[in-house]
This record gives structure tokens, C-alpha cells and sequence, in this order.
């Protein structure tokens, strides 16, 4: 039974967007700052340590969940995804990703990350998710700028064209 | 805003952590998945010495239903659950207001029990269908009925050493009929007044989630006409008080006024 | 691109920015890196809405590894001078308490560290003692001659008053057929962008400079601010800011007396620090919109034409009068007569200082407190006349014949026809339906109902505006102000690649995106080819005091100036292209990345080459052409002057026009409110990009439908802060915001260069007030308050019920209960507990170090907890009117890094079969860190300590439970 100390850091490893990481942190690090500060993976943003506004969300193990309101430590040995890992290739935008510029869904831009992470992980689970199910899956983000409307587009546009891809 | 230091145990079964609680005693705090204890240790809130991560224990993680019950694991995420078929009518209409998908799909539904705060909606529908807490610690198992269970704000009958193995629901009987409704704010905000309850032959059970400081339930008589006299009692016997976002009078209004519909609901849909 | 539709300009091109940002590689602040060494800061901030600060006990946090300096008022005192006030008052505005604290969130102390985490836990060994002071909260209470006083050399809480007089107001209620008031309370509302606030300073002591790196938004009239409190000139203060910033609303201006308190502490280790302001920071104290308390007066004709209007605004600053406050009351003072042509205005403005967190820019920024009296206003002189509401806005709406119209306080509405935009949105928004739906729904018993509002928004503010704060004598001593100073300057590389730079600071109002448009318009080439850059380093960039991003200036101001900087560009390539093309300057084209003759399009030479001409061979050019292309341009507007002697402000150069109308349904039982249709129609002036204008829309509506119907930054009587955390201070979600109607009509603004006015605060000045107007019309209310919270609004449906048990009286923070427990001993042996401080030691749950001062005053260490949340207190109990062994009183203090409290229980013993049943009754007061972030589970938490002290009590008085008690509790049965 590992028992981490409180006042020495410890490697913790996971696979970040498919390639392993590691790093090292006291158990009471969170995930959110060892992303940031640890790894380097600044695209995960930090917006109210408390798990209400959503913009630190990532994917656990395909799982939308908050990375403020989980320890690094729990996540040793996960699959962990953040948007850095959403587009195809360098330079190209996933088909959600487009679907957010051409629909003018972001402003600044800082709680898209945590709001691409969620409607990722949701669209493929519910392919066929209507703007209820969106609206409701939202509500776990704040978002100052946009209002939500043209999110709501944006992510009801992309379902569709996801549901066309995976058809053709 | 971050939390203060503690150690980290990862256990592996059930007797470690259970070893960890009885050495510890009111310096270690389970972590299930969090998502209840973590914005408190990073307010500094809370200040363990030690967290005892159960995640990981295998036996935990398992839900398993019987004719008469559904025994679900400490380590059982709520967005888990939600996606089992045919799960208990009253917890499927729960389920979607505890807190937001991003928060089910870590938190655990023994967490939220553990955690007993007054507005949440797992220990309401476990008081409304009567269910269980088992208990273990490293001496012995107990078994707490949840009428017994939840004693205050964030106040339990589970002793310092002890864990929260499983909670256990009843099935849904034949002559049952369900319904739960909320109130809040906003949608995934704590609950202002939450309703449940489940209707039989003899009468309708209501329990009351977000107005006193542990959810409560009464008894109620099959025949509605006398459901305005006995919901007005209960409205009044729950200690509502006032707060940022609710009078007291609110509360006990809603507490007539919704609890009303859903009873008339419930009955409606006896199977 | 010969013909005029072919302009970049006006369509919603894909943005710029959304690459980076889709795909999380932004530099948001802490994005940004940090220099090798650098320290970080958190800051000890006060738990009292009001006390003195009696010590400072921190050797324990020096001690504590990783910790490099902490500081305290005094020392930032020492390197630093207080913050300047805008209005002549004898009073100090510090970054951090001196002496006192006057609201909860005060900086106290900062502590530096190697990390962030280290630096919390040294504010944890910090021992601040207190003697609270009586606090004010309510701006009416305030003004009491005997309210506590927060800053001594003001002899009150009055900061600034002033009257105002336009026509002739006081004729015009004379002769008035009727005189119309209403009454309103505004709340404080705050933006809380979800990026909060950050400072990276450094020091240095050979140059005595400081360079500072901060998501600050402008206007870096603060800058002078800044300077001045370091005690540096301006040029040894560097402020950069970061490629993005996570929005703003005019909230990130407040972050300026941080980068004092950061750049002071840097200064004092000698080392980069940086400070990240955590969301439970920004709640409490980063900057909220005023609350304000008006009353307004109409003198009204029969037909409702409204001839005069008489204000008297009490504008609530919080704690401290922070540049530029007063500032919110001062904005609309051009546009106080709104969308209406009255020519009698009286004004009656104070700003009263209380125990809150000090105010500051916030999107609408003194708008909505405005316009909620206003339109309420306009709502009620057609109940109270019989009219419809409609009819009293046409009657008094501005004729476009009038414009451009002097408003009678001093205000050049630009452009605009307002009837015909109303009209529009009536006949486009499809109210003629939304009347039929009200009449259904109301003869179904359900509660429907209509509001309307007709609002002029103002944008790119005269920096002359608040100056009104001063008597015209007063302005005269200080020097003129005035203006509105945009810049921006464009250049031309050695392969002739266009790049933009322009002092704006965007927050994700795409900046990059439209100035790209407009320059390749006047340029000939393709928007991608543009590079626009928009962070701003005051020691290299040209800015100004009112650069920034603030007022909805972009649109009209900074890309107006980005047009006229292209133009000059435009024209020196013309000048350098002509001899090559043979035709005089006026002749060349700039069209698809070339200069080419008009008429001729095959006499072109490529734009790169004209362009970086000067870069390779500058001595084949004109000398006075010779240097490389690079053209900073400069615009201020001429009608921006300086307030008159008679008070006149031109307070804005341009005015949008809104006229929005609402259909709101509010649950019978729930009391909540739903938006079923809203339609905002929007004259802004021309549309640069209708995506982004529609954004801006949306996203202001979202902020004051939280405003109408969730969000209240709020305090307790008591000075307690009880929206301490996104649980509690609601911000709107998906599920709550519905996608309004947005109409446009375009009156482009004769006084911009692109004709574009401001479009992004507007809603938060319309919405708010047409939602009440549209619940008030839905419940036949005669007053009513934001938020519109579903259990007011169900008291009103339900009536109030006698039989309900009293609740706490509202407002007060008091906790009453009362118990009682049976205990098998004698009523003497208890009575001997109560006095014995050995027995009350293991009575206090979880007490140490128990002392007793006086014969019935002890003092303890406590250690309370309820569930996971366990804190350490400095616990004092005294036993009071002693009656043995009948009764006594117990009253009790505890004060801890959780909160503190006070109570006072009332203690009975009776005797009862050999047994004594201890009953108890008490009142508490709690507050502190606790009640700002859990209020909502205080009074339970306290409810269980309280309970637990009797039940410990009765325990210790009767230890001997029968055995087979004993036992089961052992085997673990039962407590």
C-alpha cells in the first residue's frame, strides 16, 4: 500500500493525448496546475478552483470531469486528454472546433477549452443529443462573453456533420 | 486557493484503508471521487492528515442487484450508475440533478452520502425508498437504516474509523409508484427544496431534501384530501430558515404546494 | 475590390484569434512564463467588514521554508503613496489596510514565496487580531448621523455631493399636470470574467524601475495612477500586457492598486513576483458595479409627455473612492433624459462610501442604475395615466428631425431615428402575436406579462466626463480635460508584409479580425495578409490615457483611427507607385494586392514591392519619402469638450439606439421567471461584422439577465460578505440564458470615421429593466427589486401566510435556537460543572489550554468541526447573571482563520425526578471566511456546534450510563 508523504514530491504518470508524461508533485497538487505549471499544457485553463465554472474540464479516461477538483495523484496511470489533443494535425481544426469559429462561439476564449473537452466527450457517447441534452451538459460551464447561443450552434452544427462523417 | 498538506494512501483493498481510518482516526478523510471534498480542501476548509484513495479497490467499484435490492459500492461513480439499464425509477430521476455531468462522472453516489449535505439528492431518494448504510471499519460491519443515518449538516451516525462500504436501495416493488422534482436557482445548484416520493397501496411516503439540515420524510395517508392538513404540518415540523436565496416561508411553501404534485405523481404512476 | 460591395468590412469574416484558442494555445497571463527566480504572492485578506487592526503576528510564516517576505500596510506604506481620489476629499485610498479594514476581502497582508501553495500556507500561520467596529452596508444608513464613519477625515460617509440644473425644472413641475415618482434600489452585480486577475513585477533598484506585466485593460489614464503611487515617473514604469486576455467587461481596470502592491513587494525581495488572483479573491474584493439609490420624478402632461425630470442619485462606492470613481454615477450625466427629448432636467448626485468592496468599471458601467429608474418610470407613468407604455415612448422619444440634438445636460446624440427603429422591432418582433399570447395565457389564470424599454447607449467617453464631479470653480484650478485619444500605427517590412499595432487591449472582442478588415480595405489586400497586434508595452507603444479597451470604444474609435492611419499609409504608396506608373498619385488604384493606374489595371506593380521600396532603395526615392513605411495616426473627436460652466457634458461621442420589448411568464407556484420572447433591436451605427456584433449582443444580454433575474454581489448588516463563491454569487448558465431576436437599424455616426458606434454594454442598460417591467406587469407589482428572486415573487403569488412560524427578521444575521437534555444528576453537581473550568475544558468540543481569567471568564484553544471542515479557534467564555443553581448565562466569542462568532445562550437547570433537564436558549452571530464561501451551511454548522456543547455537557455531568449503555455503545450500537 503506497503511502506519498505529504511534503516530498512523487512522480506521477499518465498518458496525455496519447503520449506518456510524468512529472513530479506533492500529493496535494492538483491536476489542473500540475497540467499547467508541471507538464506545461497551458491550454487547460483555471477559472474558480471550486468546480463550478468548468473551464479547467478535461477528459479522464474519456470521461468529461474537472481537473481542479482532482489530485494528480489520482489520475496516475489514466488516460487524460485536453484540448491540446483535439485538432488532427498541426494547423487543422477538428470538425467541433471549426464548428465553434465559423459560428463566432468563443470570444475570449478562455473557458473553451473545458467547454470543447465536455461537448467532445458527449458527442461521441450521444451522437444524436438534441439542444436539451446540450443546454443541460453545458450548464456545467460558465461562459462570460457569448451568451451560449451561438455555442448551442455551434454544437448542434457539429453533431450533425459528426453524424455525416461517421456515416460516410 | 490551494489545499493545505496531507499524505496520500492509495489502498488497495479494503482492510488497508480500513487499517489507515483506525490508526488515523479523525485525522484521515476517505476520497472517493472528490468532487465534495475538494473544493473544500482547496478553501482549507478541510484539513486532513491523511487521504485514504478507495478507488481502487475492486470490490468497491461493483453495483449488484438483487430481486429485493440493489447494492451499490463506495467507489461507484454517479454518471456509472445513471447509464445502468433499468435502474430504480426514483434514482434515474435523481440521478441528473446531482451536480453537473462533469462532476457524476467522477463523484461517487457513498461519497455523496458520506458527505450529507442538508440539499443533495442521492441521501433523499435513500431516505425516500428506506435503503441502507453499510458500515465497516477494521472491528466490525454495521448496517444503519438511512432514517437513522443523517443526523445534522454534514452530520452522519458513521463512527471515525468507519467507511461506507455500500449503500443498498430496494428494488422497485409492483405497486410503487415514484416521483421526484426539484428546485434550485439555478440547474445543478443545491437544491432550495427538493421532493421525492414513492407511492403504495397504504399511502405515499414524501421525503424532503434542501429545507432542514438532513433530509426528512413523513408518511402520508393514501387519501389526498387529507394531504393539505399533513403536508402543512411536515412544512412546519422541518426547521426551514431563511438564506441568500430563500425564505424559510418559500421552502415551507414549496414543500406544500410541490410536494402536493409530486405525491399526486407518484400515485399516478403506481405500477 | 474596385466596387464599393466588395469591402472586407461588414462581413462576418471567420476570426483571426479562434486558431490559437480552439486548440489551447492562447497566452492568456499565466500562459505566459515567468523569469528564472520568480516568487509568488498570496495575499491575507480581511474577514471583518470593518475592525482595527490591533497586531500583526507573523514570525511563524517568516519561519516557514519557502517563505521570502511578507508584507504588511505599514510596509507597503513606506515605499509607496496612496492611491489618488477623484474628488476633493480629505481621505487615502491604500492597496492594503492601514491601521483598519473596511470590508471583507481587504488585502492584509501579502506573503512571497517559492510557490503558490507554500505562500497559502504561510497565511495560515498569520495571526491578525481584530477589534471589530461597527459596519455599514446600506447606502441610506449611511448618511445617518450616527453611522459608523469609515474614513475619519471625511466627518461622515458623504464623499461628494453635487446639483445640477438644465432648462428650467422647477416651472415645468409647477405647471405640470402631473407629477410621477418612483423609487428604486439598484443592487451591485459584477462581471467576474472568467480569467481573473494577474501581475508579474520586477524591480530595479540601479534604474529605480519597475516593469510590470498585468491583463490589465485600460484606460492607462491609470497608468499616471500607477506611476504616481510608486513614486516613479512615468517612463520607469513598464506596464506590457499579455497576446489575450479571458474577458473583462471593464472588470480587469480594477486589477491596478495589485500591480502596486505586487510591484512594491518586488521591490522589497528583489526578485520577479507574481501574484494569480483566485476566484474567491475576485469575488470579494477584485471590482463590482455600484449600487445605487434613486429617486426619480417626472412632471408629466395629460398625454404623458414628460417636460421635466428631477433625479436624486445616492451612488454607493464601497469602501474606498478608486479611480476612476466616481465615475459609474458620472458616465450617462450627457444622456440623462435616455431615448426622450426633455428639455428641464434637475440632478441631485452623492456618493456615499460603505463597508463593501470599492467599485469599479463593470460592462454598462452606470447605465443600468440609470435606466432601471427611468424606464420603470416611463412603465408607470402609463399605468398610472392609463396609457399604453408604447404610446408614452413615442411621445417622447427624440425626433430624427432633431438630430444631431443637444441633450439639455449636454450631450450630442449623433445619429438615429428612433421611431422608425421601434416600429421596426414591433413589426419584425412579431409583438402584435406576443399581445395575443398575454391575453391566452392570462385567461388560463397564468401569470404573463409585457415590458418595453427605449435606451440610448453610449460609447467612446469623453475623458473630461467625470471632471463634472468638480464644481465648475474647481475644474478651473485643475486645468481642462477632455478627449478621447485613439492611436494606431501601421508599418510596412522589408518584404513589404502589413502589421497593425493598435493600444486596445482586447478581451476577445476579436480586435485582430475587424482591423485586419478595415486596413485591407484601404490597403487592396486580402485580411489574412494583415498582422495585427494588440498587447500593449507602454515603453515602446504609442498610447495615450484613454487607450484601452473600455466605453465600447473599438469600433468607433480604434478602428476609425486604424482607417485613418491606412489612409496616410495609402497614401505615401500612392506617392511612391506614381512615377512608376506614370499618373499623378490620385490616379493610383490599391486593389488585389496591387498598385495599379486607374483605369488601367495592367500598368500595376505588385504592393510588396512598392511597399518595402524604402526598406532596399531609399535613395531612389523623394527624401521626404525615403523613410520605410510606418504610420501612426492619431483621432480624438472635436465634439468631445470639456464640460461648460454651466455643467454641459458631452459625456460620449457616439449614441447607439436600443429599443427591446419582452414576453416573460413567472411559474405559479415556483415563482420563477422564464424569458419566453425577447427581441432587442439595436442601432449601432455601421455594422463592421455582423458575427461579432451579434455576439456582443448575446453576450450582454446573458450578463443582465443574470443582473434581472441571479446575480447580487451581496453583503449582511453586519458587513459579512455572502457571495463568496460561484455556489452562491449565480452566474447564468446554458439552461437559464434563451437566444434573444436582435434587429438592426443603421444610422451610421457622422462623427466616427467608420460610421460604427459601440454596441456591447447596451443590454446590460436595456434587459434588466425590461424584464422588471415585464414581471411587473405579469404580477400587477408597483415595486420591484433585482435580482427578481423566485421567493419574493412567490410571496406576492401566494400571499402571506399567518399561521407560518416567524422567520429571522430579514437581513440580520442571527441564528436563535434553543434545546434541551435530560441528565441523571443532581442540579447542583451540574451547576458546580458550569464554574469549573476543568469540566468545561472537556465540555467545549475538541478544547486545549483552557484558562481562566476571572471567576466566570475563561479563555480556550477550540478545535471545531463539522464534518470534513475542522478549524481552530480562540475561544472566550463568560458566565453572567448567575442565579444558583437555577440559571445563568453563558456568552461566548470565538474568532479563527474559518470565521469568527459571537453568542449568548440563556441556561436553565430544573430539577425533575432526581434527574435535571438542562434547557438552553441562544443567539449567534457567525461570519468570516465561512460565511462568505458556505453560508448557506452556517447555520446548521452552528446549530451542531451548539448542540454538541450541551450534549457534551450532559455527558460530563453524568458519566455513569447504566452498563448495558455502555456496552452497546462499545459494540458500536448506537451513539
Amino acid at each position: 500500500m503506497p503511502r506519498l508523504s505529504a511534503t516530498q514530491r512523487h512522480s506521477i504518470r499518465f498518458t496525455l493525448n496519447g503520449a506518456p508524461v510524468q512529472g513530479e508533485a506533492e500529493p496535494r497538487m492538483l491536476l489542473s496546475d500540475f497540467l499547467r505549471h508541471v507538464l506545461g499544457a497551458t491550454g487547460t485553463h483555471v477559472g474558480c478552483e471550486h468546480g463550478v465554472c468548468g473551464a479547467c474540464t478535461v477528459q479522464i479516461d474519456v470521461s468529461p470531469a474537472r481537473a481542479c477538483l482532482t489530485l494528480a495523484v489520482q489520475v496516475q496511470g489514466c488516460d487524460i486528454r485536453t484540448v491540446e489533443g483535439l485538432a488532427p494535425a498541426p494547423g487543422r481544426l477538428s470538425i467541433l472546433q471549426e464548428a465553434f469559429r465559423r459560428h463566432h462561439a468563443l470570444q475570449c476564449g478562455f473557458c473553451t477549452a473545458g467547454i470543447l473537452m465536455s461537448l467532445d466527450a458527449f458527442l461521441r457517447a450521444q451522437p444524436n443529443a438534441d439542444e436539451a441534452a446540450l443546454r443541460d451538459l453545458l450548464s456545467g460551464h460558465l461562459c462570460r462573453c457569448t451568451g451560449y447561443t451561438p455555442i448551442i450552434a455551434a454544437a448542434l452544427d457539429a453533431a450533425v456533420r459528426l453524424r455525416d462523417t461517421a456515416h460516410a | 486557493m490551494k489545499p493545505a498538506k496531507f499524505d496520500y494512501v492509495q489502498a488497495e483493498t479494503l482492510d488497508e484503508a480500513l487499517a489507515t481510518l483506525r490508526a488515523e482516526g479523525e485525522g484521515a478523510r476517505i476520497i472517493a471521487g472528490g468532487q465534495s471534498l475538494l473544493p473544500m480542501l482547496n478553501m482549507r476548509l478541510a484539513r486532513p492528515a491523511v487521504l485514504v484513495d478507495i478507488m481502487r479497490i475492486a470490490t468497491l467499484a461493483e453495483a449488484t442487484a438483487t430481486n429485493e435490492t440493489l447494492r451499490i459500492g463506495a467507489a461507484v461513480r454517479q454518471a456509472a450508475l445513471q447509464a445502468r439499464p433499468n435502474l430504480h425509477p426514483l434514482l434515474a430521476a435523481a440521478l441528473p440533478w446531482v451536480g453537473h455531468a462533469q462532476t457524476r462522472s467522477r463523484g461517487t453516489l457513498c461519497g455523496s452520502v458520506a458527505h450529507a449535505d442538508p440539499s443533495a439528492e442521492i441521501p433523499l431518494v435513500l431516505l425516500a425508498l428506506q435503503g441502507e448504510i453499510l458500515l465497516r471499519s477494521a472491528r466490525r460491519t454495521r448496517r444503519v437504516a438511512a432514517a437513522e443515518f443523517f443526523t445534522g449538516m454534514m452530520q452522519t451516525a458513521r463512527h471515525e474509523d468507519e467507511m461506507i462500504e455500500a449503500i443498498s436501495i430496494p428494488q422497485p416493488r409492483v405497486g410503487e409508484g415514484y416521483a421526484f422534482r426539484e428546485v434550485g436557482r439555478r440547474h445543478g445548484d443545491f437544491a432550495i427544496v427538493a421532493c421525492a416520493a414513492v407511492a403504495h397501496a397504504g399511502g405515499v411516503r414524501l421525503a424532503i431534501g434542501g429545507v432542514a439540515d438532513h433530509p426528512a420524510a413523513r408518511d402520508l395517508p393514501a387519501d389526498s384530501a387529507h394531504w393539505p392538513e399533513a403536508l402543512d404540518a411536515f412544512a412546519h415540523a422541518l426547521e426551514a430558515r431563511d438564506d441568500l436565496h430563500a425564505t424559510a416561508t418559500y421552502r415551507r411553501q414549496l414543500v406544500r404546494k410541490l410536494g402536493r404534485q409530486v405525491m399526486q405523481e407518484a400515485a399516478a404512476c403506481r405500477a | 475590390m474596385d466596387s464599393p460591395g466588395d469591402k472586407w468590412v461588414g462581413q462576418s469574416l471567420p476570426r483571426f484569434e479562434d486558431a490559437a484558442l480552439l486548440t489551447g494555445r492562447g497566452r492568456y497571463f499565466d500562459d505566459c512564463g515567468t523569469p528564472p527566480g520568480t516568487l509568488h504572492a498570496a495575499i491575507l485578506r480581511s474577514p471583518h467588514g470593518h475592525a482595527r487592526i490591533e497586531s500583526i503576528e507573523t514570525s511563524a510564516a517568516r519561519a516557514l521554508p519557502g517563505v521570502a517576505a511578507i508584507l504588511t500596510g505599514e510596509d507597503i506604506r513606506a515605499t509607496t503613496t496612496s492611491l489618488v481620489v477623484g474628488v476633493k476629499a480629505p481621505m487615502e485610498c491604500w492597496p492594503i489596510a492601514v491601521e483598519r479594514v473596511r470590508y471583507v476581502g481587504e488585502p492584509v497582508v501579502v506573503v512571497v514565496a517559492t510557490d503558490r501553495y507554500v505562500a497559502e500556507d504561510a497565511l495560515d500561520l498569520i495571526e491578525v487580531r481584530y477589534t471589530p467596529l461597527p459596519a455599514v452596508t446600506d447606502p441610506v444608513t449611511a448618511l445617518a448621523p450616527d453611522a459608523p464613519v469609515l474614513h475619519e477625515g471625511l466627518g461622515g460617509n458623504l464623499a461628494s455631493e453635487r446639483r445640477f440644473r438644465y432648462g428650467d425644472p422647477e416651472a415645468a413641475f409647477a405647471t405640470a399636470a402631473h407629477r410621477i415618482a418612483i423609487d428604486v434600489a439598484y443592487p451591485r452585480s459584477a462581471c467576474t470574467p472568467i480569467e481573473c486577475y494577474g501581475v508579474l513585477a520586477e524591480y530595479d533598484p540601479g534604474e529605480d524601475s519597475y516593469d510590470v506585466f498585468a491583463n490589465f485593460q485600460g484606460p492607462f489614464s491609470i497608468h499616471a495612477v500607477i506611476a504616481r503611487a510608486l513614486r516613479v515617473p512615468g517612463n520607469r514604469l513598464r506596464l506590457r500586457t499579455p497576446p489575450d486576455s479571458g474577458g473583462s467587461f471593464g472588470v480587469k481596470q480594477g486589477v491596478f492598486p495589485y500591480i502596486v502592491l505586487m510591484a512594491a513587494a518586488a521591490r522589497a525581495c528583489g526578485r520577479p513576483v507574481k501574484w494569480v488572483e483566485d476566484r474567491l479573491e475576485h469575488l470579494a474584493a477584485s471590482s463590482v458595479a455600484t449600487n445605487r439609490v434613486t429617486r426619480l420624478e417626472a412632471a408629466v402632461t395629460a398625454e404623458g409627455l414628460i417636460t421635466a425630470l428631477d433625479w436624486d442619485q445616492l451612488e454607493d462606492c464601497g469602501a474606498q473612492l478608486r479611480a476612476p470613481e466616481p465615475a459609474t454615477l458620472y458616465r450617462m450625466h450627457g444622456n440623462m433624459t435616455g431615448a426622450y427629448a426633455i428639455r428641464n432636467v434637475a440632478i441631485r448626485n452623492r456618493v456615499v462610501l460603505t463597508n463593501k468592496a470599492p467599485t469599479g468599471l463593470n460592462r454598462g458601467f452606470g447605465g443600468p442604475q440609470v435606466y432601471f429608474a427611468l424606464e420603470r418610470l416611463v412603465q408607470r407613468i402609463a399605468i398610472t395615466l392609463g396609457l399604453n407604455p408604447l404610446d408614452v415612448i413615442r411621445r417622447n422619444l427624440v425626433p430624427t428631425s432633431a438630430m444631431p440634438y443637444r441633450t439639455a445636460s449636454g450631450a450630442l446624440l449623433d445619429s438615429g431615428d428612433y421611431a422608425t427603429a421601434m416600429e421596426t422591432a414591433l413589426r419584425d418582433g412579431n409583438h402584435a402575436a406576443l399581445l395575443a399570447k398575454r391575453d391566452a395565457a392570462r385567461a388560463e389564470g397564468r401569470h404573463y406579462g409585457i415590458g418595453y424599454t427605449a435606451v440610448v447607449e453610449p460609447s467612446v467617453s469623453n475623458m473630461g466626463y467625470i471632471t463634472a464631479v468638480l464644481t465648475p470653480a474647481e475644474r478651473k484650478r485643475a486645468g481642462p480635460k477632455n478627449g478621447a485619444q485613439a492611436t494606431a500605427t501601421i508599418q510596412c517590412d522589408a518584404v513589404g508584409s502589413v502589421s497593425v499595432h493598435v493600444a486596445s487591449v482586447p478581451q476577445g472582442q476579436g480586435h485582430r479580425t475587424v482591423l485586419a478588415q478595415v486596413v485591407a480595405d484601404e490597403l487592396g489586400l486580402r485580411p489574412q495578409d494583415i498582422r495585427v497586434v494588440t498587447e500593449i508595452d507602454t515603453a515602446k507603444d504609442a498610447w495615450s490615457i484613454a487607450s484601452g479597451n473600455y466605453a465600447s470604444r473599438f469600433a468607433p474609435a480604434v478602428a476609425g483611427v486604424a482607417r485613418i492611419a491606412a489612409q496616410q499609409l495609402r497614401a505615401r504608396l500612392a506617392r511612391l507607385a506614381a512615377p512608376l506608373l506614370n499618373v499623378p498619385p490620385e490616379d493610383v488604384v490599391l486593389a488585389n494586392g496591387k498598385l495599379h493606374a486607374q483605369g488601367n489595371a495592367d500598368n500595376a506593380l505588385p504592393f510588396a514591392r512598392v511597399a518595402s521600396s524604402p526598406h532596399w532603395a531609399p535613395g531612389t526615392l523623394p527624401p521626404e519619402d525615403s523613410a520605410p513605411l510606418r504610420e501612426t495616426a492619431w483621432w480624438t473627436p472635436p465634439e468631445l469638450t470639456a464640460p461648460t460652466e454651466a455643467d454641459e457634458v458631452n459625456s460620449s461621442l457616439c449614441h447607439g439606439f436600443i429599443f427591446d420589448f419582452c414576453g416573460v411568464e413567472v411559474d405559479r407556484i415556483t415563482g420563477e421567471t422564464r424569458i419566453d420572447h425577447y427581441v432587442t433591436m439595436h442601432d449601432c451605427g455601421t455594422v463592421l461584422h455582423p458575427g461579432m456584433v451579434a455576439g456582443q449582443v448575446t453576450g450582454g444580454f446573458a450578463h443582465a439577465l443574470g443582473a434581472a433575474l441571479y446575480e447580487a454581489h451581496s453583503y449582511a448588516p453586519d458587513g459579512s460578505f455572502e457571495t463568496g463563491t460561484f455556489a452562491d454569487y449565480l452566474v447564468p448558465t446554458s439552461m437559464e440564458v434563451p437566444a434573444p431576436i436582435i434587429l438592426h437599424h443603421e444610422s451610421p455616426s457622422p462623427f466616427t470615421p467608420l460610421g460604427a458606434k459601440g454596441v456591447g454594454e447596451g443590454n446590460c442598460m436595456s434587459t434588466p429593466v425590461c424584464i422588471a417591467n415585464a414581471v411587473a406587469d405579469a404580477l400587477g407589482l408597483h415595486d420591484v427589486t433585482l435580482p427578481l428572486l423566485p421567493a419574493t415573487l412567490a410571496a406576492h403569488l401566494h400571499g402571506a401566510k399567518p399561521n407560518a412560524p416567524a422567520a429571522t427578521p430579514k437581513g440580520e444575521r442571527l441564528l436563535r435556537g434553543e434545546g434541551q437534555a435530560r441528565v441523571n444528576a443532581p442540579r447542583e453537581e451540574l451547576w458546580a460543572l458550569l464554574l469549573d473550568p476543568d469540566a468545561l475544558m472537556a465540555i467545549v468540543p475538541g478544547a486545549h489550554g483552557i484558562q481562566r481569567t476571572s471567576p466566570t471568564d475563561y479563555t480556550a484553544e477550540v478545535t471545531l468541526g463539522i464534518g470534513p471542515v475542522k478549524g481552530r479557534y480562540r475561544v472566550a467564555l463568560a458566565l453572567s447573571n448567575l442565579d444558583e443553581p437555577h440559571a445563568l448565562t453563558l456568552a461566548g466569542s470565538a474568532q479563527g482563520a474559518l470565521g469568527f462568532g459571537q453568542g449568548r445562550g440563556h441556561v436553565t437547570l430544573t430539577e425533575a425526578d432526581g434527574a435535571t433537564i438542562i434547557a438552553y436558549r441562544y443567539e449567534a452571530a457567525v461570519g468570516g471566511k465561512v460565511a462568505s464561501i458556505a453560508g448557506r451551511l452556517l447555520d446548521g454548522a452552528t446549530r451542531v456546534v451548539i448542540s454538541q456543547f450541551f450534549a457534551a455537557l450532559a455527558r460530563q455531568a453524568a458519566p455513569q450510563a447504566p452498563w448495558w449503555q455502555r456496552l452497546l455503545h462499545r459494540l458500536g450500537f448506537g451513539a
